[in-house]
């Protein structure tokens, strides 16, 4: 199907039915219960879901196949933010415009960043792209301030030159972001007795956007393009030695990779047209390494996993506070409810960083492969004999990079 | 000309504490082969060091001065801490004032420790791995280490003073026969600069005229005819490690009265500390260094008025504008070993 084989197939229908079916999947539990607030279906987090997953996805292009370890990839993600607010500024409130621009104008960035940074590589490399993601933040935070608007962050104002529909409405306030008239905000709530389901259509554009892309991923990953990648992986000299060079490889890999990044930065500015310097931070750009290398990095499914599981973190498991855990351990006498609730207090509410801290040293220490690998190993304690196909995945995310 | 030598004398001790962690990871690197993402982690734990011995040398306890009253005539309760109690009032006060300088003292066997710990229950076990991987573990490493002081510490930046008779600024450019006024330079950095010229000198004579450095360095260059000669090279190793944790604490605990720490101190530190390493040459102390000071030198001049009229912008970006050129120009940096890291 789709020039897919029978398990990839499987493995985007799964992804296109969790994807489309996610307003239901992430909203388990009655809004009257009280672990309603451990439902993700809310519409800013179920986008935010699926922008991060494309950037993750994009991400592991890069450092999944040809093990090239990017510390700047923020960016790109930047770079795409500003490009399309500056889209929605002078020439129309449509997304796609938006989005394209981004994606172009990220990839011209990486087409920079990439040429020059390639020409090293391991610790070398990822120097190179930290160095030139501090500066691009730091020149948004400083010099570039006509560009960028410095420490407020760019964002529509009531005197935009917008070439294609008015500057402002009728009655004064500002456009919104839509996709041919149907606004990224609009959402249909759906009310099955308890349940309310949340539709929004922001998330389903961004849908659109993370299936294309996912299949474009798995298209690339079984591609010989693909296959050059991973041989520049796995033995970078020994291609040189044939007589290869292998720096158009990279650098494709490179600026896909990059336009992956602007891609979710032009989804997040038509989900909120408002861009600031602080996404190009090297922190934000240690966190898409954290979501690629916990989902399992060289695999298909493990960025969108690892973006899913980091954004539910933030957003749900940062909410549990002391009185919640009362709550939980409540069955407990007295004296060792408290203790229980004193021992976990450092790891939830705002702590959830030292848990995410904990977790991901734990995966890189145990679990190379990341979350896929222990998914993997688990389903091999049930099947005596694994299939060779998944063997050979844990094979290859074995050695997530040189 | 004034300028100029403020300038100089203002790089200097940004440039010292560049020096002082990039020193660290190079010793990391050179001897063990790790990329050590947490070693900013151990510069900020450096810094809460100096933080905690003040907060236990103010321990206190509540007495009741019946000489003095408070404005409803009762007897005025004050707080005295302990210290005063055990050495008496006057010798209390000035242990306070001199927390820390005390605290180098604190901070060496606990920054020792923490790095013995980490090396022998955590980066042993990656040494096999690849590069990546340990960027990666270290990198979480240093959320953890982050994390935690951020838990015991709060969020917040904790002013921790310098002694009371560093605390003025000294009039450097009378010495140099300008102006009073002109060139003035606070004494806590002058401290810091020499401080850590004192502590690079140290490394650099415990490596170059003792038993152990000699050791040491015939492993750097190469590990397995060391370990074929009967000695336990591994064990020497660690000790490095603690070492360079001691190193990078020692730079922490200075640098909590230039700028209060807090717990994301260590990263902002780190982005640049490798950048530093980079640029003076993987696995070359010399060069660690000389780059330290060279970087932070050129920072500040960059961020000279005049220099930044003409080029703007360029006191934000200088440094990685010199890295990317340098390892474009000379992939091994200024002094580096030929076939360190260059796969």
């Amino acid at each position: 199907m789709l020039g897919l084989d029978k398990k990839d197939a499987l493995l985007f229908l799964i992804v296109v039915a969790m994807v489309v079916l996610a307003p239901f999947i992430l909203n388990p539990f009655p809004t009257d219960s009280s672990l309603a607030q451990f439902n993700a279906g809310y519409p800013d987090l179920m986008q935010r879901f699926l922008i991060f997953g494309i950037f993750a996805v994009g991400f592991n292009i890069l450092f999944g196949l040809t093990g090239y370890l990017s510390f700047g990839h923020a960016a790109f993600l930047g770079v795409g933010s500003y490009a399309g607010v500056w889209m929605f500024k002078l020439l129309g409130m449509n997304v796609l415009l938006a989005i394209v621009s981004s994606v172009l104008m990220s990839a011209v960035f990486a087409v920079v960043i990439g040429y020059i940074s390639l020409r090293r590589s391991g610790i070398y490399f990822s120097i190179l792209t930290l160095a030139f993601a501090q500066m691009s933040y730091a020149l948004a935070y400083s010099v570039l301030s006509g560009i960028t608007n410095g420490e407020t962050g760019l964002q529509l104002s009531h005197n935009d030159p917008r070439v294609l529909g008015a500057s402002v409405n009728a009655d004064g306030s500002l456009p919104v972001p839509n996709l041919f008239g149907l606004e990224m905000r609009a959402t249909e709530t759906l009310n099955i007795g308890p349940w309310a389901f949340d539709f929004n259509a922001g998330y389903y554009v961004c849908a659109v956007f993370m299936i294309a892309g996912f299949y474009l991923a798995i298209r690339i990953f079984r591609s010989p393009f693909g296959m050059m990648l991973r041989a520049v992986k796995s033995n970078q000299q020994r291609m040189h030695y044939t007589g290869l060079n292998t720096r158009p490889y990279t650098l494709a890999a490179f600026v896909i990779s990059g336009m992956y990044a602007g891609l979710a930065g032009g989804l997040m500015v038509s989900m909120d047209p408002l861009a600031g310097a602080e996404r190009m931070l090297w922190t934000r750009s240690g966190e898409v390494v954290l979501m690629t290398i916990l989902g399992g990095a060289g695999t298909l499914i493990g960025p969108v996993l690892g973006a899913g599981f980091i954004k539910y973190f933030e957003n749900i498991f940062s909410k549990i506070n002391d009185n919640v855990l009362h709550g939980w351990f409540a069955f407990m006498p007295d004296g060792l409810e408290n203790a229980v609730v004193w021992i976990l207090h450092p790891f939830i509410g705002k702590g959830w960083h030292l848990t995410l801290g904990i977790l991901f040293m734990l995966v890189v220490i145990f679990l190379p492969g990341g979350l896929v690998e222990g998914g993997q190993r688990i389903m091999g304690l049930f099947r005596r004999s694994p299939k060779d196909g998944a063997k050979q995945d844990t094979e290859a995310s074995k050695h997530p990079a040189e | 000309m004034e300028t100029i030598i403020i300038q100089l004398l203002n790089g200097l001790d940004k440039g010292s504490a560049y020096a002082l962690i990039a020193l660290g990871l190079t010793l990391i690197f050179g001897t063990l082969g790790v990329v050590n993402f947490a070693h900013g982690a151990l510069f900020m734990i450096g810094a809460f060091c100096a933080v905690t011995l003040n907060r236990i040398l103010t321990l206190s306890h509540t007495v009741i001065d019946e000489t003095q009253t408070d404005f409803l005539g009762n007897p005025l309760k004050v707080e005295v801490p302990y210290v005063n109690g055990i050495f008496g009032e006057e010798m209390g006060a000035f242990i306070i004032d001199w927390n820390v300088p005390l605290a180098i003292i604190f901070a060496i066997p606990i920054m020792v420790a923490i790095g013995v710990i980490i090396e022998r229950g955590l980066i042993r076990h990656f040494y096999k791995r690849p590069h990546a991987d340990q960027i990666l573990v270290t990198f979480g490493l240093a959320i953890v280490l982050q994390e935690i002081i951020k838990a015991f510490y709060g969020a917040n930046p904790i002013p921790t003073p310098a002694p009371d008779a560093f605390r003025g600024s000294f009039d450097f450019g009378v010495l140099l026969g300008f102006d009073p006024y002109t060139v003035i330079y606070p004494y806590w950095r002058l401290i810091y600069f020499i401080f850590s010229m004192i502590i690079i000198g140290a490394v650099f004579a415990f490596l170059q005229f003792t038993t152990f450095g000699m050791v040491v360095r015939a492993g750097m260059a190469d590990r397995e005819t060391v370990g074929l000669l009967g000695i336990d090279i591994d064990r020497r190793f660690t000790i490095m490690f603690g070492i360079a944790a001691a190193v990078a604490g020692l730079a922490g605990v200075m640098y909590a009265p230039i700028n209060s720490p807090n717990y994301h101190m260590g990263m902002d530190f780190l982005v640049l500390s490798f950048v530093v390493v980079v640029v003076g040459g993987m696995g070359s102390l010399p060069g660690a260094v000389l780059a330290g000071f060279l970087l932070g030198i050129l920072q500040s001049f960059a961020s000279m008025s005049a220099v930044i009229e003409t080029i703007p912008g360029i006191n934000q970006v200088v440094i990685y504008l010199v890295a990317i050129i340098i390892l474009l120009t000379r992939p091994r940096g200024l002094m580096g070993r030929k076939g360190v890291m260059e796969d």
